[in-house]
This record gives C-alpha cells, sequence and structure tokens, in this order.
C-alpha cells in the first residue's frame, strides 16, 4: 500500500496540519517509508490474538462520579491565547 | 575530591553530617550550568533563583533533622513535566508560553522529598526521537567525545537527551526522564549513566505531558544504580489523578541494591543477536554474562520469538496514541496560535508552525493507521502482535528471573547522522522498544567504552513490579563492570 499526493492531503487535513504544495512530495516519501517498514506485520499469524491496548497488567480503575476539583477558572485562562471574560475566544465559528 | 565528585548517596552523606550546606551544594551546579549550558545545551530553561531558594529550605529542614535521602540533591527536570509557575514546553514551539498552573506528580514528590530543581532539560520535541535533534529549542552535545575525532560533535541519544547531557557532565547530580520506547535507557547507555524505566503504572503520569499513554513511564537518570533507586523510592507511587496509575506497595529499592545474582536465572535471548550489530556490543554482552555468571546467576537461553517485531508495533502503536494525545494543541486554550481566516484555518495554521517536522510525521502517520478503512489493517494488527510481544515476555519470565541485553546497536553517533530517513533513525530503538511494549521494567547500566571510548550500556530487564531484581542484577554488573570512565567535558 502506498500513499499519493491526494491521500497526504487528505491525512493532513484531518490531523488539521497546513501543508503547503512542497512539502505534500517530502512527506509522501517519509510516510511511505515508515509504511513500507511495518508492512512486515502481514506476516504474522494473530489467529485468535486478542489485541493488547494498554501497558498496565489490570483492568481500568473506576472511581466516584463526584466533583473533586475545580473553581480555578482565572488559573486555566492564564494561558489563554485568547479570552473574552470567562471565555476561550475563537475566531467566528458561525454566521 | 571535588563537589561534582559526589553521588546522591556521598552528597547526602555530607550534608547530614554538615559538612557541606546545600546552598554550597546548589551554588556549585547553577555555576557549572551557567558555564557549561550555553555549549551542551542541555537545559532549556534554568531556574538558578529557585533552585537557591529550595536550597535555602532544604539547610532549614536538614537543620531540623526532617531531612530525606534527596533533602537539597540539585537535579534537572526533563521539560516534559509540568511544573507550577515554570514554564514547560515539552522542546515544541507550540508550548512556547505554556506556563503550567499545576505541578506533576512526580515532579510534586521529588519537591515534597526537599529535591532542588535546576532546571528543565532539553529533549526531543514531545519525546519523539533517539538523538535529541527534534527539539525546538536547538540539539544538545554529548559531552563524550570520539578519541579518533574529539571535535566532532555527538548527540547524546533521546528522547531524554537534556537529562542525559546535564548528569553526565555534572551540570545536574541526577534528572527525571520519561522512557515511552527507550527514551532513559538509550540516552543513558550514550552518555555513560544508569537509567531506569520502571513497570508501566508505577510512577503517576499524571501531569507529563502525553506523547503515548500506554507506554510513558517516568524514571530516573543516575550516575549509578543506587542513585537511580534513591530517586525511584521518591518518585514511585499509586495515583488517583492516574488511571492507569498501580494501587501498590513501593518497596525500598536500595535494600535490593546488595541482594547479589547467586542463584538468579538470568535469560539470554537468542533473538537479540541481530544480524549486523556491532560487534562490540556483542563483546560486552557476552562479558556481561560472564560477570553474572561468576556471581552466582545461571545463564539460560531463551527465545523471545516476536522481538523483530516490535520496532513495527510501536511506530504505529505510539504514533496512534501521538495523534490522539496531540490533538489538544490547536491553539484556543493554551499554547501558540496563529492566527486564520476561520476557526479550522486557524488550526491549520497554528499546528502547521508549532510542530516540528518528526511530529507531523507521526501525528499522520498515526492519523492515518486509525482512519476508516486502515485501523484494522494497521492498528488492530499491531495490537494484537503487542499481545504476542507481551507472551514472548511471559513465557520468558516462567523461565527466568530477569534478562540481559544490550541497551542499544550502537554507541552515541554524529550529529547529522543516521537522517537519511525516519525509519534509519528508528532502528536505535530495536532492543528497547520490546520492554516497552510489554511494560516490564528494564534498565540500562555502563558497561564498558568501545574503541573511540564512547560508553555502552546493558540492559536488565525484569518481571512487572519486580524492579528489585532489576537493581539487584544491575548492581551486580555495576560492581563487575567498575565503570569509571567521565567524560572530558564537564564541571570539575
Amino acid at each position: 500500500m502506498s500513499l499519493d499526493a491526494a491521500t497526504v492531503r487528505r491525512i493532513a487535513r484531518l490531523a488539521r496540519i497546513r501543508v503547503d504544495d512542497t512539502e505534500v512530495e517530502t512527506l509522501k516519501s517519509e510516510l511511505n517509508a515508515i509504511l513500507g517498514y511495518v508492512e512486515q506485520l502481514g506476516e504474522v499469524n494473530v489467529d485468535g490474538v486478542e489485541p493488547l491496548s494498554g501497558g498496565a497488567q489490570m483492568a481500568l480503575r473506576q472511581r466516584e462520579d463526584f466533583v473533586s476539583d475545580g473553581e480555578v477558572a482565572e488559573r486555566i485562562l492564564a494561558n489563554a491565547p485568547d479570552r473574552v471574560q470567562n471565555f476561550f475566544a475563537v475566531p467566528k465559528v458561525v454566521e | 575530591m571535588s563537589i561534582f565528585d559526589l553521588t546522591i548517596a556521598g552528597a547526602a552523606k555530607k550534608l547530614a553530617a554538615k559538612e557541606i550546606s546545600a546552598v554550597e551544594l546548589t551554588t556549585a551546579y547553577n555555576e557549572a550550568v551557567a558555564a557549561l549550558n550555553p555549549r551542551l545545551n542541555a537545559y532549556i530553561t534554568t531556574t538558578p533563583d529557585l533552585a537557591l531558594e529550595q536550597a535555602k529550605a532544604a539547610d532549614t529542614r536538614i537543620a531540623a533533622g526532617e531531612a530525606t535521602a534527596l533533602t537539597g540533591i540539585p537535579i534537572a527536570m526533563k521539560d516534559l513535566f509540568c511544573t507550577e509557575g515554570v514554564r514547560t514546553t515539552a522542546a515544541s514551539k507550540i508550548l512556547e508560553p505554556f506556563i503550567p498552573p499545576y505541578e506533576s506528580t512526580v515532579s510534586a514528590k521529588l519537591k515534597a522529598a526537599g529535591a532542588v530543581m535546576l532546571g528543565k532539560a532539553n529533549l526531543d520535541e514531545f519525546a519523539m526521537g533517539s538523538s535529541n535533534i527534534t527539539s525546538g529549542y536547538g540539539p544538545v552535545e554529548n559531552p563524550w567525545k570520539r578519541v579518533s575525532d574529539p571535535d566532532a560533535k555527538l548527540v547524546p541519544g533521546g528522547s531524554s537527551g537534556g537529562s542525559a547531557a546535564a548528569v553526565a557532565a555534572r551540570i545536574a547530580l541526577a534528572a527525571t526522564g520519561t522512557d515511552t520506547g527507550g527514551s532513559i535507557r538509550q540516552p543513558a547507555a550514550f552518555t555513560g549513566l544508569a537509567g531506569i524505566k520502571p513497570t508501566y503504572g508505577r510512577c503517576s503520569r499524571w501531569g507529563i505531558v502525553a506523547f503515548a499513554s500506554s507506554l510513558d513511564q517516568a524514571g530516573p537518570m543516575a550516575r549509578n544504580v543506587e542513585d537511580c533507586a534513591i530517586l525511584l523510592n521518591a518518585m514511585a507511587g499509586f495515583d488517583e489523578k492516574d488511571s492507569t496509575s498501580a494501587q501498590r506497595e513501593v518497596p525500598d529499592f536500595t535494600q535490593a541494591l546488595n541482594r547479589g545474582v547467586k542463584g538468579l536465572r538470568i535469560g539470554i535471548p537468542a533473538e537479540y543477536r541481530l544480524e549486523g550489530t556491532n560487534p562490540e556490543i556483542l563483546a560486552l554482552w557476552d562479558k556481561g554474562i560472564e560477570w553474572l555468571k561468576a556471581q552466582g546467576a545461571e545463564i539460560v537461553d531463551i527465545s523471545l520469538p516476536h522481538t523483530k517485531y516490535g520496532l513495527a508495533v510501536y511506530y504505529i502503536v505510539a504514533p496512534a496514541e501521538a495523534s490522539s494525545n496531540l490533538a489538544r494543541y490547536d491553539g484556543v486554550r493554551f499554547g501558540k496560535r496563529v492566527d486564520g481566516v476561520d476557526l479550522i484555518d486557524m488550526y491549520e495554521r497554528t499546528r502547521a508552525a508549532g510542530f516540528g517536522a518528526e511530529v507531523k510525521r507521526r501525528i499522520m502517520i498515526g492519523t492515518y493507521v486509525l482512519s476508516h478503512g486502515y485501523y484494522d489493517a494497521y492498528y488492530l494488527k499491531a495490537q494484537k502482535v503487542r499481545n504476542l510481544i507481551l507472551r514472548d515476555f511471559t513465557n520468558a519470565f516462567a523461565k527466568v528471573d530477569a534478562i540481559l541485553t544490550p541497551t542499544a546497536p550502537s554507541a552515541a553517533f554524529g550529529l547529522g547522522e543516521k537522517m537519511d530517513d525516519p525509519v534509519t533513525m528508528y532502528l536505535n530503538d530495536v532492543f528497547t522498544v520490546p520492554a516497552s511494549l510489554a511494560g516490564v521494567p528494564a534498565m540500562s547500566i555502563p558497561a564498558g567504552l568501545n574503541a573511540e571510548g564512547l560508553p555502552l550500556g546493558l540492559q536488565v530487564i525484569g518481571k512487572h513490579f519486580d524492579e528489585e531484581t532489576v537493581f539487584a542484577v544491575s548492581a551486580a554488573i555495576e560492581n563487575a563492570a567498575g565503570f569509571s570512565a567521565l567524560p572530558e567535558l564537564r564541571a570539575k
């Protein structure tokens, strides 16, 4: 399986990364090198093998559903690139 | 003897005996950082004033008889740990303005123990790399030099390259690192240090900038095995803020150091004897086997049949998790923003400007392998092979107590080498990635020098939550190796 320029552009769009036309060719060959390398997994027989999603040898812990933190709006907003009162400000989304 | 020759254990004794003060120790290190960091670039941010303040508090605590083994010990904090009020960049331009309003659990534990923070150590951007060259704040110089070419700049390994260079050059007494596929062990090997990646779940991930959440683990990097044990004692422990944190007692790891290896069964995996591996590294591995045998260990040949697929699994799983984790950098709530004509354009421009080339590549690979139509072929398949790799270890550990391998397939390489394509660089992690995928603890110990005078490391892999055996075996290798070489470029 080899990626073409259109697929590279589609992935970049999905990943929300702007790529210039000049970058597409480089990315194409780099991504294809990586995908070419991982192709070797095709030769492994995984019949009946469960996927392993986590590194922890345990079930995920549950906790009581209650508010344990909060009321720190000012500290959170201190890092905001743009804010209006207690909100993160972004470009207009709805016309 | 210089103040920089002291280990953590040695410095703690002198501090307790009032032969030196924490302020003296920290002042010496602050000055060494100021003198050497402009060249090495091991720190992205230095915090000399904070360090001095913490040292003063440490002296008060020592005087009151309330010191821990780390009170007054000056360390470097990998710039992946969020530190309250101190800029945390993950070596990415996208986090250039980020000042965390909270402290990571691991750094908070070290702070509570009285450790002094000299600064935030450089790393590969978002911990993605094996050479520290992907940092948005410039590469790090390895203080070690080739005998035949002392002017050539070598990499310190990665991703914890700044931590490694800082400790090796003695501009930190020890450092924190994080390890996703080898990021503590490979740089430790490249710089003549000891470093352990504990069992997944042993140290809390809370407040560590996430790369691949099912693999990321914090751990210590230090001059010797004992110092690593002292640090891990303070860093480890259950944290309810990390859903994969292990609810287990933390033993005193220093108690395991003198256990010896008599009667232990040490596995030697045939699959790590890769074709084309540097003969010096294979010879060192053989020496390690002899050292353990001489101390009474039983050497057992084992097989980890899926080893060769480790890297391929890793380079699907880690980018997949990264593409999801790094979705948060959108220019809205924190970090850098680049304005656009609309919201999507703002996202795309922000991420294009904020992320470096390697991070973009990995996000895109991750996006692709998780995308509709490719998920089963790539991601699900990789997770299944990951399970086979875990099974390899489970089967091996039915027969042996620990496994000995080389840490990396080469010694430190030159800045600019191995850049032909991303896969060449990825091969650095071939010996370290399998333990990460299985979640088992693994430690690198400096064991010798190559013909160029560069350090080489051996890796000890243990069972889940059996860091104690890892420490015991590592200490035995350390004793036998008697590694005492130092880089010429260091604080003296």
